[in-house]
């Protein structure tokens, strides 16, 4: 597709929306075999033999998600084509797009959780390319990092559970999941497993405290946030919860957790909410406390609660996106999203006024909209939870769905109410492939709100049954009977309106809630990853300094530490005697040379000197293989050291002096590292003496060096004939070096290389 | 004996770790070959040490018939002296010309700081 990507910038980019629009249609074949409590399996080998296969399944939960993915996708791509037009990197745009609805599909239908994790990182990463999408603009660029960095250890975290849960099941395919829910629930690494999915799912879909990245994804092109940040990215933390709620779930630490944080979500996003005079972050907070109340109502997971959360996915799916929408032609046509400068657009935008308000309406949950049924049956979820805390859960529902009734008026309805203001006068309606899409998204609500059951049988049903291991029949109806949570729902409404009709959109209030920014989770990390680039800083600062003598320092004070602490705990040191074999006058004047020429070498400042004392102590050496029956090393060592001493007087005629620039301290600190050194090597030898010598090897020579080989010399066999393998590289790599001799002494440098 | 040539390891390892901490290039070569003597000898004390006993088989004999010093350490060491000297041969050239070139001994005139430190 690359190639013609010159032809997706025009006009032609519309012929896209095929793409996920035939992906919709195909995935709708589904729904019969789904329905009736199947589920479809594609297998492909992949890598065979770490057990990661294309595994795909096709259940209830995956097929509702990949539909609304396909089918949402479908009407953002129209939108797009639109919105974009003329963008010079319109085909860019399409290409992260695609890749990101493959993944997102990718997700919901993978039947092994390794391949699950893989789309998963692929979400986050087209999710930095779209985020970031206009480069040029420095805020664009530190979101889309945000959002990529936070996404992006939630992955870690979550690959890290996913390979523990593997580890404890055996097998990371979904469906044996399931039938291994009670070994891993009762598994001592429970805990720690649940701990990490859980961080996995809440940084995806911007949990408390893990939320802030989403407001910032904002910066993203309008179509990005509405497909994204509000009917599918984001959701793909739920589906995972979702997902793994028949695995890891129903027990108290899954339930306990996901309801305070969601919860804790739901009241906080919804509150800040009100704050907000931008449009898109009215919408991104409302978002996140939707995002909350599904966490929270997976939480609760009972049979009600997982009705009311797959309902909600669907309702607030069709209704953030339209909101998304209306809101990207209101600031694609005025230039602005701010709530205080906006009125009276119904005038000109009157079709997007009707898919901002049915959008409005079913946030709002009005009656016979879909956002109706679905907030009753949120109602009826909470009502019917524990005695003991039914009625906390209502409040809190409660609370939430006043503060998104009232945002989703702000958002859907606010900007096209009131006088219009002069300056927009002139703006009118945009291309027809704009203010479609919200349009049918909008009517979608509308349609299922009058056929609940339509939804309810062929969907959410299957759904339901997917997450929960009992059967459930789901029933959606209009009209519940009069209850305690119709008149809820109605209180909802009616008290949400007045907070709407209360509380201004004021600057004011927008930057007294600010000035609490410091205390917020985000200032918090913020601080923290400034603190470690700090820490990392000041590391490579101090141990990558780039001085040769430095990192040896390093690194043979840590090996003595290591030695030392091996010693230390290694048991006794002791040296037997008897074992001991006696000295010779000629030994002893043969170390006493030995000592003096090293004390020599190293404290010498002639060169010449230097190279001298190390032949020396190399000639000593070969006398002390001559005393202990090594003629073959004393005649080598004899030679080399020679070799040795003749190449080194062969480049130190024109060497300058010593120079001598240590100071004191740091002659006696590597003296002291030096010494310690040489202490904890004598040990080591004096532990080698402990250990009776297994002398089976050398008998093995001793017995076939003749025998075999027809050899007498023993060491000269080893090398020549039962290690003559080694011998030869030996001879390879002495070829090498001495090329290597050779053509540095030969080359010549031009003056030009020498600078 | 064996006291020693334990003393004698202690003393070559203090000594070679002591001038690979030198800034000069030529002590750190002599260091590291120090390094290497004393490793040599440390092998070399693994086998039991025997003295005028060669892992020779007398000319008339095709088996050993009395004890002889441990053949295997000794052809390690033969190995490593060898590979040694190609090490040393290779890095004496290579000082000799780094010396042609910045006309220094000092490690610290190898460094050439990044672009971004200037």
């Amino acid at each position: 597709m690359i190639p013609f990507g010159k032809y997706f910038r025009t006009k032609w980019c519309a012929v896209l929306i095929l793409l996920p629009l035939s992906i919709f249609c195909y995935l709708l074949g589904y729904i019969p075999t789904v329905r009736s409590g199947n589920v479809a399996y594609e297998f492909y080998q992949w890598v065979p033999s770490l057990n990661i296969n294309l595994d795909l399944r096709i259940d209830g939960l995956s097929l509702l998600f990949a539909l609304l993915i396909s089918g949402i996708g479908s009407l953002i791509f129209l939108y797009a084509s639109a919105y974009l037009k003329g963008h010079q990197y319109l085909d860019r745009f399409y290409a992260y797009l695609c890749l990101f609805m493959a993944s997102m599909l990718g997700i919901v239908l993978s039947n092994n959780i390794l391949l699950l994790f893989i789309f998963w990182e692929l979400t986050s990463i087209s999710s930095f390319f779209l985020i970031g999408f206009n480069n040029d603009n420095p805020d664009s660029r530190k979101s889309a990092l945000t959002a990529l960095s936070v996404t992006g250890m939630g992955g870690f975290f979550l690959l890290t559970g996913m390979i523990l849960i593997g580890n404890i099941a055996g097998t990371y395919s979904i469906s044996e999941l399931m039938n291994a829910a009670d070994v891993i629930k009762n598994h001592e690494l429970y805990p720690l497993v649940l701990l990490l999915v859980f961080i996995g799912a809440f940084t995806k879909s911007a949990q408390f405290p893990f939320h802030f990245w989403l407001p910032g994804a904002m910066k993203a092109p309008t179509p990005v946030s509405a497909y994204l940040h509000s009917a599918t990215m984001v959701k793909a933390g739920i589906f995972l919860l979702a997902r793994f709620s028949p695995i890891l779930g129903n027990t108290t630490a899954w339930s306990y957790t996901l309801m305070i944080v969601g919860g804790l979500t739901m009241l906080y996003a919804a509150i800040h909410a009100l704050f907000r005079t931008d449009l898109k972050s009215i919408l991104a907070y409302s978002t996140i406390s939707a995002l909350g109340v599904l966490t929270f109502l997976i939480g609760l997971g009972t049979e009600a609660a997982l009705v009311a959360a797959v309902t909600f996915i669907v309702v607030h799916a069709l209704y953030k996106a339209t909101l998304f929408m209306t809101t990207g032609i209101i600031d694609h046509e005025t230039g602005t999203r701010e709530l205080t400068q906006l009125g009276g657009l119904r005038k000109v935008l009157l079709p997007v006024f009707i898919a901002g308000l049915l959008a409005a309406l079913s946030s709002a949950g009005m009656p016979l909209l879909f956002g109706f049924i679905s907030k009753d049956l949120i109602y009826e979820a909470t009502l019917h939870a524990d005695q003991q805390l039914a009625i906390y859960l209502t409040a809190a529902a409660f609370v939430t769905n006043l503060c998104l009734v009232a945002a989703g008026f702000m958002a859907g309805i606010k900007p096209f109410t009131g006088s219009l203001p002069q300056a927009y006068e002139k703006v009118h309606l945009p291309y027809k492939a704009m203010w479609i899409p919200p349009l049918v998204l909008a009517f979608a609500g509308l349609y299922f709100g009058f056929f609940p059951n339509s939804a309810g049988e062929q969907l959410i049903a299957p759904a339901v049954n997917a997450m929960s291991i009992a059967p459930a029949a789901v029933h959606l109806k209009i009209w519940h009977g009069f209850n305690t949570v119709l008149i809820l729902s109605l209180v909802t409404l009616v008290t949400g309106t007045a907070i709407y009709y209360v509380n201004k959109a004021d600057s004011r209030k927008l930057a007294w809630v600010q000035s609490f920014q410091s205390a917020s989770p985000q200032a918090i990390i913020e601080r923290l990853s400034s603190g470690f680039v700090k820490f990392s800083d000041w590391y490579t600062d101090t141990m990558h300094n780039g001085f040769l003598r430095s990192y040896l320092l390093k690194i043979i004070l840590f090996a003595e530490l290591l030695l030392a602490y091996e010693l230390f705990i290694g048991g006794p040191i002791y040296i037997d005697y008897s074992k001991l074999s006696a000295i010779s006058v000629y030994e002893a004047i043969n170390v006493l040379i030995l000592i003096a020429a090293v004390v020599l070498t190293v404290t010498t400042s002639s060169r010449l000197t230097a190279v001298v004392g190390t032949s020396v102590i190399g000639y000593a050496i070969c006398l002390m293989f001559v005393y202990y029956s090594a003629p073959d090393l004393a005649m080598t060592q004899f030679t080399i050291d020679t070799l040795t001493v003749v190449l080194f007087v062969f480049v130190l005629f024109n060497l300058p002096p010593f120079i001598n620039q240590a100071n004191n301290t740091i002659v006696i600190r590597d003296t002291v590292v030096a010494l310690g050194f040489g202490i904890i090597l004598s040990v080591i030898a004096i532990k080698v003496l402990q250990v009776p010598t297994d002398i089976s090897i050398s008998k093995f020579y001793g017995d076939f060096a003749y025998t075999l080989a027809k050899g007498k010399n023993v060491v000269n066999v080893i090398l020549v004939d039962f290690r003559g393998f080694d011998t030869m590289f030996e001879i390879v790599v002495l070829s090498i070096a001495a090329l290597g001799v050779y053509s540095l002494i030969k080359l010549r440098l031009t003056s030009s290389e020498k600078e | 004996m064996e006291l020693l040539l334990v003393l004698l390891i202690g003393v070559l390892y203090s000594a070679g770790v002591y001038l690979i901490l030198r800034r000069s290039m030529v002590r750190l070569l002599l260091g590291i070959m120090l390094l290497g003597n004393a490793t040599n000898l440390l092998i070399f004390l693994f086998g039991n040490i025997t003295k005028g006993k060669p892992p020779i088989i007398k000319a008339d004999l095709k088996v050993f018939e009395e004890i002889y010093a441990d053949p295997v350490p000794q052809a390690l060491i033969l190995t490593a002296i060898v590979i040694s000297f190609g090490l040393t041969s290779f890095a004496i050239v290579l000082l000799k010309r780094v010396y042609a070139l910045i006309n220094s001994d000092d490690l610290d005139d190898l460094n050439t700081p990044e672009e971004e430190d200037l």
